[in-house]
């Protein structure tokens, strides 16, 4: 039998709690500046054109909403797969799920032509539309993690845990799916154009979210002077060692399978050898950074306890991901679409050519603001209602010791 | 004497026969023009014939797009709108070179539709792809679905509107077929620039009409889709691309 799990809030009344808050606060108001900015005077100030209609906002956005999903990742361990270990973290991984999403989705929409239209968005409805199915799976997504999370702090709805579980964990998998057929579904570019995007997007999704669920976990480990056990660490390691593994394979089989595809020669090349910029981000950052070196962090036998490893394997993870959205994204758009096949081309409108785009100050604010708001909900709800454990002791051991 | 009166009269007949004949004519006219009230007809459809031969090195047909519909630039290229531009196009094993106008293909099944979450991106029965101004909320999803390239984001603040031509920063916008000109029962701008000034290279019509010109010549002579592989259907066709 385990021993009943202790759960509290964090105290919040350091200095550097308050430090975190100030910090976030403020990049919180900064995006928010960005964006009333981008909203009066036009997207023009953006480095965005009509070639790359979506940038640096749609990456951290993009980023966020995947990340999100895999964050449920160790609530669903625990409930679906009735793993015992995971269950003292499923509050914490069911409250990153929501956070991350909101901070996500409040880019997306601060970055629209027309922010101030959202209720037409709820209120008109192409149901043929991807981005029409997205707003009910994202909403929903937040109703039912909310659920999840109401099950496990009340006592009397704990039984119910097991079945809202395995419904967040079916709706996070059509959301990803949803949320990769985005790109999946778009005939007319070639760098996008697979069906693979769809569960690309869920293995993402759960490296990605496992890695800043982790990150997350021993910042406030470390700040709150909670004892966390090595093996729980260990396992979690070990998982986000696969995911990233498999992020990999995801990749080089949607390399692959364009390089066999003689009219999909070119776009293959420019991602991998002749395509500057995104060359550069898909080597260094997706493969390298995002990929490779988590997996010698997190197994060279010399690293596999320590935190420090694991830490720095997961702001690898994070880093490269955002690097293999920028690829996925800015990437796919700036490779010239092909209406033409067999002609060289130009024109005013730069047909023919790679579109040139910088990411500007604005679009870089609005981003970084949307990381801020996730975690400044994370930090404010830590706060408020007892989502960590006091000590996750690994089995056996006392937690005091752990 | 006599002939000069039979002259005479015979002049006056004339007349009087065309002042009684002129507003009929002129009726005529109006009643191939829909009424504002009367809704597009799917018993129309409109397309466009682009002979590539004939296409020169002019660009006419920009700018009367761009008159008509009041679409000015701020001399940023990368974020102006082009409702329709020249594509120069060289092939890469022969080096024939060709060049032609390319705008909205007007799809009978249109990605930028599929794609739009709120129904701002929408098809007139008569086939003329448009964006509802009202509801477009500026998510750019069209543009990104799009193969011609032809969906245009409004990047800053519009200036010198036209009555019939609504557009705003932050919405989509795209070549409407000059919808308020065929809705008087004229033809588009470009096609009425071409026409007179350039190589008269574009035909405009009713492509369910048998009996339109367009008909005729899509019948009897050889044309092409852009991206024929995507099925779109588009109401544009090219004739002459290498």
């Amino acid at each position: 039998m385990t021993p009943p799990v202790h759960y509290r809030e964090i105290e919040g009344r350091s200095s550097g709690f308050w430090s975190l808050v100030a910090i976030l606060g403020l990049f919180i108001a900064l995006a928010l500046g960005a964006a009333w900015r981008m909203e009066h005077e036009g997207h023009w100030i953006t480095g965005m054109s009509n070639r790359v209609v979506w940038g640096v906002p749609h990456v951290f956005a993009v980023f966020l909403i995947v990340a999100a999903s895999g964050a449920l990742n160790v609530a669903s361990v625990a409930s679906v797969f009735g793993r015992s270990l995971y269950k003292p973290l499923a509050r914490l991984s069911g409250l990153l799920a929501i956070a991350l999403l909101a901070g996500g989705l409040a880019v997306l929409v601060l970055d629209l032509g027309r922010p101030d239209r959202m209720v037409v968005a709820m209120t008109h409805y192409n149901f043929k539309s991807i981005f029409a199915w997205n707003i009910f799976l994202y909403t929903g997504f937040l109703a039912i993690v909310a659920a999840y999370l109401w099950t496990m702090f009340e006592r009397r709805m704990n039984a119910h845990t097991a079945p809202v579980g395995m419904a967040a964990f079916i709706w996070r998998l059509v959301l990803t799916t949803g949320t990769g057929s985005i790109f999946g579904f778009l005939v007319a570019r070639d760098a996008y154009n697979s069906a693979i995007l769809a569960p690309m997007f869920i293995i993402m999704s759960l490296d990605f979210g496992l890695a800043i669920f982790l990150l997350v976990l021993l910042a406030a480990a470390r700040g709150t002077g909670r004892a966390i056990g090595g093996e729980i660490l260990g396992r979690l390691g070990g998982l986000l060692a696969v995911f990233a593994a498999a992020v990999l394979y995801f990749a080089a089989i949607q390399q692959l399978t364009n390089a066999y595809i003689a009219r999909q020669h070119e776009v293959v090349r420019f991602f991998l050898v002749d395509g500057g910029i995104y060359t550069a981000l898909f080597w260094f950052g997706q493969v390298a950074i995002g990929g490779v070196a988590p997996l010698v962090l997190l197994l060279a036998p010399a690293w596999r306890k320590s935190r420090r490893a694991l830490a720095l394997a997961s702001a690898c993870v994070v880093a490269g991901g955002l690097a293999q959205m920028y690829v996925l994204i800015i990437g796919g758009q700036a490779y010239p679409q092909v209406v033409f096949p067999d002609h060289e081309v130009s024109s005013s409108a730069f047909d023919g050519v790679v579109a040139s785009y910088a990411p500007s100050l604005p679009e870089l604010l609005l981003g970084l603001g949307g990381v801020a708001l996730a975690l400044m909900l994370t930090v404010v709800a830590l706060r408020l209602l007892p989502f960590l454990p006091q000590a996750i002791a690994d089995p056996g051991s006392d937690p005091a010791h752990a | 004497m006599n002939g000069s009166r039979r002259q005479v009269l015979g002049l006056g007949a004339c007349l009087a026969a065309a002042a009684a004949l002129a507003p009929g004519l002129r009726l005529i006219e109006l009643a191939q023009a829909r009424s504002p009230e009367e809704a597009a007809s799917k018993l129309q459809r409109w397309g466009l014939l682009i002979d590539t031969a004939k296409c020169g090195e002019c660009d006419d047909c920009v700018t009367a797009c761009h008159e008509e519909n009041g679409v000015k630039g701020h001399g940023r290229p990368a974020t102006d709108s082009q409702w329709i531009r020249k594509v120069n196009l060289k092939d890469k094993r022969t080096g024939f070179a060709q060049t032609l106008p390319v705008m909205c293909q007007h799809c009978e099944e249109a990605p930028c539709i599929d794609v739009c979450p709120t129904g701002a991106s929408m098809r007139r029965a008569d086939g003329i792809v448009l964006v509802d101004k009202h509801i477009c909320i500026g998510c750019r999803y069209c543009v990104m679905a799009c193969p011609f390239g032809a969906r245009q984001f409004v990047h800053e603040k519009t200036t010198g509107q036209k009555a019939d031509v609504p557009r705003g920063q932050g919405t989509v916008e795209a070549c409407t077929l000059c919808v308020h000109r065929v809705d008087r029962g004229e033809q588009p701008a470009c096609v009425s620039a071409c026409q007179r000034d350039g190589g008269k290279a574009m035909t405009f019509g009713d492509l369910k009409d048998p009996d339109s010109a367009i008909a005729r010549r899509l019948k009897s002579e050889r044309s092409t889709a852009l991206r024929a592989d995507l099925a779109l259907d588009p109401g544009v066709r090219y004739q002459g691309l290498s």
